[in-house]
């Protein structure tokens, strides 16, 4: 009889075995995910700072690792936050450690990117990793590294420390992974393009493998206001939450507990609640027990008079800089922008943007062209499944008077501390009732604005016409009449055609 | 034998013709010189405007009057195409030049004028026969399709170049061909005592071959299916001028009926225009009642003949005149049709021999 092995296995090789639901899935979307992976963490590492992000991506060809196979060294460099010396082993070399794990708007969250691409570099390739980093302080490190992957610890192969004599800050991650990069080019530059629309503060520069050069230039300085960190709000915590709460809390009674860890609680809300959910003020929490700890979960979610969450965890980019990134990317003939209020699902704050652009360089596709966002990260794969095109599938735009034959692309970026992805691959979103009424709402209203200025195009392209028929007739009629008539000096038609234009003025500033 | 008519009657129109466009150019250029955007107001050519005036027998315009102004954007370009359809017949008239439809439809490219199509450039014509009340004859723009004429009437010629030429129309035996140099041209003398017009060429030729202008004293007149409006204008000269009855000889159908009827009295179309028709012309066959009468070989009639029966029993023109009604019924009764040619079965010299002379008599 065959006996069962029973083995634990570490983070790190949960996710080397399961590479496909971090968006590892073949050698083309590898080098895909992992650029993006670094790109966002740079962004990230530079936003938090406020300062507008600068970054460098250079992909450059090692040798052949198969017939469709190559090898590639990745080389992405920012002037972000930097991390602390004592941070970079396990910000690099340990999956699931992060500082992203907070309550505020953030790209990353998991705990998870940077590790998957070093990992699968890594599995690919067998070579360690190189992470320079600086926090602008008096030094450089730099740390080769690998993986220990069923230990799930960094391995530190080399550490060196230089001077900064530059006062250059930020940080450097190379690697080499195995991949596909012509077939991953198109959505690669594709990333490149639509993050460049959503950061238009950001300068971004990627050399490809063929040493192509590509540029996407900031047009303003201006950023979004930077999140605020939140506490959890009572509709949105889970047991698994409750728990981690209660054993790190130095609050000896529920009302304090209440009070000190989740958003929307003060001391009047504490007492009602307590009083609706018959807890008792002073019960220490850490005794809770299991099923009384699933009871106030219940309860947290039952109780009606919570406020809902503030907004200020949240950093969308607003109409301006959504507009900005719009033209500067798809130098269309016309936009519109809009940005719902905040709004909630399950206890998580989230906002929905939306831009709809018109003409100029939008080609026809006798489709939608849809841009997704979420959190500033363009959505690539699964847009079929994504709910922003369920929605505008299912909108009818010809009460608009716009059909999917005009030169349209729509665009719509959901922030939210918690944004309902389907996959840990973050690619398309889930099709939440709240989240699908803000979407509806907000393509109403960017819908309404372009029906308005196609009706005001007409009118102008109208009169416009109506101005060319004028000119061009009315001397016309002069010259023949006074050849007809026999007179020599044809007749002053000047004051007729202001006259014209003057009317076709009036009719336009209505 | 009759009398020519005044000398002058033909450079007379012309010289009326050129006042009236030039007086449009005038009132077009004052309207534009004191400053306001010029208008013109004509009757109206919807078919609710026109009517059937037993006193004149022919169609009329009513009282609705539309009007073209150049400060209205759908009417600024139509405008100009009239005033420019206004210098081009000037300039053809002046210069005792002729054009076409077609020519008018081309030329306009040369002033950088354009039309749509032949059909817009054709209203805007209409249109300067509606302002002018002159027919574009008149104004020297003439219809592609071109009938003749044979017979002893002498004419003369105004046309340059041949200014004071006399022509005797049996000088070919093909016919002469009714066209911008005949209808601009004078009448000096006739034998004939009549004017027989007919619908085909097989026939015309045949009537000259058999004599028929001899035997009958008649001029011949090939309409060639509708009669041009330059010809149906001939028509009316030929019986007002020299005081000749007109006899028409048509198909007996429906189609050969109305063409008939067309140049007794005038068409929809031109309504806003006079002198085109000839009241007192008689359709002299063939009838309904001939093809009874006369046991020719038929065709029957298919729907379209008959829908257009229903049409033509309705139409004012056609209940001028009890003969009308009665063919339209009779043809509705036998259902049938036939040709001129039909007469062949009884001889080839049947129809000048026995109908024609018949017909001529019924119907004097
Ligand atoms: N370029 C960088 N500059 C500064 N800090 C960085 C940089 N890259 C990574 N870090 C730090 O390393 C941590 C781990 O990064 P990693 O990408 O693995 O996870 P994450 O960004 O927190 O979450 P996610 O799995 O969603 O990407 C980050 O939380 C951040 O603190
Ligand atoms: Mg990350």
């Amino acid at each position: 009889m065959a006996q069962t092995t029973f083995e634990e296995i570490s983070a790190a090789d949960f996710f080397y075995r399961n590479r496909d639901i971090a968006g590892f899935t073949n050698p083309s979307r590898a080098i895909f995910a992992a650029v993006r992976e670094l790109v966002e963490n740079s962004l990230d590492a530079a936003e938090s700072l406020k300062t507008p992000p600068d970054v460098y991506v250079r992909l450059s060809y090692e040798g052949e690792a198969s017939a469709e196979t190559q090898i590639y060294r990745l080389r992405v460099e920012d002037n972000g936050i930097g991390i602390p010396p004592r941070h970079i082993p396990s910000a690099f070399g340990q999956v699931l450690f992060g500082s992203k794990y907070k309550l505020k708007q953030q790209r990353g969250t998991f705990g998870l990117g940077g590790k998957m691409a070093i990992l699968y570099g890594q599995i690919t390739t067998h070579q360690p990793a190189y992470i320079t980093s600086s926090t602008e302080m008096s030094k450089i490190y730099m740390y080769k590294l690998m993986i220990d992957i069923q230990r799930n610890r960094p391995l530190i192969l080399d550490r060196k420390v230089l001077i900064n004599k530059e006062q250059w800050r930020g940080t450097i991650v190379e690697f080499s992974l195995e991949g596909d990069y012509f077939r991953a080019m198109p959505k690669l530059l594709d990333y490149f393009k639509q993050t460049a629309m959503v950061n238009p503060y950001a300068n971004l520069t990627f050399v490809d493998p063929k040493g192509r050069l590509y540029r996407f230039t900031r047009v303003t300085k201006e950023m979004p206001v930077p999140p605020k960190e939140t506490k959890p709000h009572p509709y949105g915590v889970d047991v698994e939450l409750l728990q981690r709460l209660i054993q790190i809390t130095p609050s000896k009674n529920m009302l304090e507990f209440l009070k000190n860890h989740f958003h929307r609680v003060g001391e009047i809300t504490a007492h009602k609640f307590l009083e609706f959910s018959n807890l008792s003020l002073s019960k220490n929490p850490k005794k809770l027990t299991h099923e009384e700890i699933v009871r106030l979960m219940h309860m947290l979610k039952k109780y009606k008079d919570f406020l809902p969450p503030d907004a200020s965890c949240l950093s969308p980019l607003g109409e301006d800089l959504l507009k900005a990134g719009i033209l500067k990317e798809l130098k269309p003939e016309f936009v519109v922008v809009h940005q719902r209020k905040p709004a909630t699902y399950a206890g998580h704050p989230f906002i929905v943007e939306f831009g709809l652009a018109y003409g100029g360089e939008i080609p026809k596709r006798g489709n939608f062209i849809v841009y997704r966002f979420a959190n500033r990260i363009p959505l690539l794969y699964d847009e079929a499944s994504d709910v922003s095109v369920r929605v505008i599938t299912a909108m009818n735009w010809r009460r608009y008077r716009v059909n999917p034959d005009m030169p349209i692309a729509i665009l719509v970026h959901i922030c939210s501390t918690k944004v309902p992805y389907k996959t840990v691959g973050k690619e398309f979103i889930a099709g939440r009732p709240e989240v699908r009424r803000e979407i509806a709402n907000g393509l109403r209203e960017v819908a309404r604005q372009i029906q308005h200025f196609m009706s005001k195009r007409e009118h102008v392209d109208r009169e416009r016409k109506r101005l060319g028929v004028f000119s061009k007739y009315l001397p016309k009629i002069a010259q023949f009449s006074t050849r007809l008539a026999g007179k020599q000096k044809p007749p002053d038609i000047e004051k007729l055609l202001t006259s014209v234009k003057k009317y076709g003025a009036e009719e336009t500033e209505k | 034998m009759a009398q020519k008519k005044q000398r002058s009657s033909i450079l007379e129109r012309k010289k009326e013709v050129l006042e009236s466009l030039s007086g449009l150019g005038g009132k077009i250029y004052d309207q534009l010189d004191n400053g306001t955007f010029p208008s013109i107001t004509m009757p109206s050519r919807s078919t609710e405007n026109i009517y059937y005036d037993p006193q004149v027998r022919q169609f009329i315009l009513g009282d609705r009057k539309v009007k073209r102004s150049a400060r209205n954007i759908r009417h600024v370009k139509p405008f100009a195409q009239l005033t420019w359809a206004a210098l081009f017949s000037n300039e053809l008239t002046s210069q005792c030049k002729t054009s076409t439809l077609r020519d008018v439809y081309y030329s306009a490219q040369a002033y950088e004028m354009t039309f749509k199509d032949q059909q817009e450039s054709n209203n805007i014509v209409t249109d300067l026969e509606t302002i002018l009340g002159f027919s574009r004859e008149d104004f020297s723009i003439f219809p592609e399709e071109r009938s003749a004429i044979f017979g002893d009437l002498t004419i003369e010629y105004t046309v340059p170049g041949y200014e004071g030429r006399t022509m005797n129309l049996t000088s070919h035996p093909d016919g002469v061909m009714i066209g911008p140099a005949l209808t601009s041209s004078e009448f000096v003398k006739t034998t004939a005592d009549k004017v027989i017009a007919v619908e085909k060429g097989g026939l015309f030729t045949r009537f000259i071959e058999e004599s028929v202008h001899k035997k009958f004293n008649s001029l011949l007149v090939l309409t060639a299916g509708q009669a041009p409006r330059a010809t149906r204008h001939f028509i009316r000269r030929l019986n007002a001028e020299l005081n000749l009855p007109v006899y028409i000889f048509t198909d007996g159908d429906p189609w050969g009926m109305h063409i008939a009827m067309v140049i007794i009295s005038g068409s929809a179309n031109a309504a806003h225009l006079r002198e085109l028709n000839t009241p007192d012309a008689k359709w002299s066959g063939v009838w309904a009642t001939d093809i009874v009468n006369y046991k020719l070989p038929t065709d029957p009639l298919d729907e379209v003949d008959m829908k257009r029966l229903y049409e033509l029993q309705k139409d004012p023109r056609y209940k001028e005149d009890p003969l009308w009604q009665r063919e339209i019924k009779t043809f509705m009764k036998i259902r049938k049709k036939a040709e001129q040619e039909a007469f062949s079965r009884y001889g080839l010299t049947y129809i000048v021999d026995e109908y024609l002379p018949a017909k001529l008599e019924e119907t004097k």
